[in-house]
């Protein structure tokens, strides 16, 4: 967070002193058919206009080969910085050398590439975000209860992360019990089977966590149909409309939700000091996340 | 009698003055537009709709079409990415290529033998092919591709990407089949009067077969360069591409009913759709627009077309 001011403090002096002058960075998103990405290039859009430069946003529309295209589009242009939110991590590399070559810094987006040299990368902390799952459920149960945790597609770094995040923290407290944990591919059919055989092995549980929401939803309908509602609560992943419902229902508690809009805000304001030439010294800004009870 | 000739010139060559007036345009509008730099990447971009539209002019000018480029590129990039790991790099591209005109064979069989019309096989081909991918992926992108491998798709010879090179040789080649050879006045016979070119000897079968597996072979070879190119073969890989190649085989005056059409014309189309994607980049054209602006584009030159003929 520290950084993060010192960040803003910097844009808000470089803004009004020296770097007044034009500057054109671009804007590479996987797709604009998903609403993330939509809320994710709004943000950006915002924060040009707040540092009065210019913004030019090119739409893959999940295509790597347009992507690549487009960023050797942007080469051509000669954009002072290039925000890249890859459609691939292997496809994109090949683009992201180019930008080296043509000595245009690159920051990555959302999603990360394995190659090529990035300036920045800037992403959701998916451990943070477990971790302030695992506070949220310890509080409401009063440091005491029994637990069961729906994971994510093994070896998928989101599930890891989250899971990471999760299971460190409440192990720190002994009245918590880690009573189940299994793996539901972060899909709704699977976590509502997986969650029915969980409820038929375990007599009491008092709070569920699901690494995504999809998994929360199935769960809810499992629970819902062994009429186990008022014995647990659902904590979810993601903030998905559908989740948002069903918290608004009460069928689930809280669900964490990731903000596109900082990203995209934090992608053109860390571009900005970068073509500056300002030090970041770091290589990753994790993207706080939030805790959506209502 | 004046007027006839004014016809004339932009029935042949409204393609090409089309082009060049989207080349004066951009240029007009934006200062980078015009450099040799970005007229390679242009053309680099290009070779891909290129290498498929060239594919497709044959099967049109046999009086088919062919929806399936898009999966059978996907599917012999896949493979020729899955081979290259385990066999190298030769043995992977041969692999690709096999895989590519054998699909494109079978969809000429089943036009041919079974009957069946070429918007429906293919259609059928398209979703095996596409299928057959992510079956043959599961689902992920192929990628710990030789790195000598990039050269296909990212590679100089002088200053002039591979990928360009290789579109001009597809086409000097197709050229020569389809202008100086029997097999090529076969398929423009097949194509304008089916009937009559089996009444005159024409093996009609054997030339829409080798129609459709030529189209195949492209497909194939695209699916390898853009492995290349991307450094990875992606499963969803050339999602929408058929429609593309065909639009620069319309541009470039070929009738989708077959039998009347240049090559030259295709190249053109494609440059044309190459152009267009990187000149509305240029010009910060946002991408929801650029996809109406080349319909409308596509929507003119047909017409023109249309209004030089008799």
């Amino acid at each position: 967070m520290k950084k993060l001011l010192l960040a803003l403090f910097l844009v808000a002096f470089l803004g009004v002193s020296v770097f007044a002058s034009t500057m054109t960075v671009g804007l590479s998103v996987s797709t604009l058919n998903n609403p993330f990405f939509v809320i994710l290039r709004d943000g950006a859009i915002e924060q040009a206009k707040v540092l009065d430069i210019d913004l030019v946003v090119m739409d893959a529309q999940n295509d790597p080969a347009k992507q690549m295209s487009d960023i050797e589009d942007l080469v051509q242009k000669k954009v002072d910085v290039i925000l890249l939110n890859p459609t691939d991590a292997d496809a994109l590399v090949p683009a992201v050398e180019d930008a080296n070559k043509a000595g245009i810094p690159l920051l990555t987006i959302d999603r990360s590439v394995n190659g090529g040299d990035v300036a920045l990368h800037i992403a959701s902390d998916n451990v943070k975000g477990g971790e302030m799952a695992g506070a949220y459920t310890v509080e409401q149960l009063g440091e005491k209860g029994i637990v069961v945790e729906l994971e994510g597609i093994t070896g998928a770094s989101a599930a890891r992360e989250r899971g990471q995040g999760f299971d460190t923290y409440i192990a720190e407290f002994s009245g918590i019990k880690l009573a189940a944990k299994q793996t539901a591919d972060f899909d709704r059919a699977k976590g509502m089977s997986v969650m029915e055989n969980i409820l038929q092995a375990q007599p009491k549980i008092d709070a569920v966590f699901a690494q995504n929401d999809e998994m929360a939803l199935g769960a809810v309908q499992a629970i819902k149909a062994a009429k186990r509602q008022d014995e647990m609560f659902v904590v979810g992943f993601d903030a998905v409309p559908d989740a948002l419902n069903a918290i608004k229902a009460g069928d689930m508690k809280a669900t964490i939700a990731q903000q596109p809009w900082m990203m995209g805000v934090l992608g053109v304001m860390n571009g900005y000091l970068v073509v500056s030439g300002v030090e970041l010294g770091i290589e990753f800004i994790p993207v706080p996340l939030k805790v959506i009870t209502e | 009698m004046k007027n006839l000739q004014y016809k004339d010139i932009i029935r042949r060559y409204g393609i090409l003055i089309g082009l060049i007036g989207l080349i004066i345009a951009f240029s007009i509008l934006s200062e980078r537009f015009f450099t040799i730099s970005n007229m390679l990447i242009v053309m680099r971009q290009t070779s891909i709709v290129a290498f498929l539209g060239i594919g497709m002019t044959f099967v049109i000018l046999g009086a088919g079409i062919d929806l399936s480029v898009g999966s059978v590129l996907a599917f012999s990039g896949a493979v020729a990415a899955g081979v290259m790991q385990s066999r190298g790099i030769f043995l992977g591209i041969l692999a690709g290529l096999a895989v590519g005109t054998a699909l494109g064979a079978f969809s000429g069989l089943v036009i041919t033998k079974l009957r069946i019309p070429a918007f429906i096989a293919t259609l059928a081909m398209m979703a095996i092919a596409r299928g057959g991918t992510l079956v043959y992926t599961d689902g992920r992108p192929v990628t710990g591709l030789p790195s000598s491998f990039a050269f296909l798709g990212r590679g100089y010879i002088g200053d002039i990407p591979f990928p360009i090179i290789l579109m001009l040789v597809t086409f000097v080649l197709a050229y020569i089949i389809l202008k100086l050879t029997r097999f090529g006045r076969y398929v423009y016979a097949t194509g304008g009067n089916i009937d009559a070119a089996r009444a005159s000897g024409i093996k009609v079968d054997n030339i829409i077969i080798s129609n459709f597996a030529i189209s195949g072979f492209l497909s194939g070879l695209t699916g390898i360069v853009l492995s290349s190119r991307l450094n990875s073969a992606q499963p969803t890989a050339g999602m929408g591409y058929e429609l593309d190649a065909i639009a620069a085989v319309v541009l470039g005056g070929t009738n989708l009913f077959g039998g009347e059409g240049e090559l030259w014309g295709t190249l053109i189309g494609a440059f044309i759709m190459g152009i267009l994607n990187n000149g509305l980049n240029m010009i910060n054209v946002s991408s929801f627009y650029q996809q109406v602006v080349k319909g409308i584009v596509i929507l003119i030159a047909v017409t023109v077309a249309q209004s030089g003929k008799k």
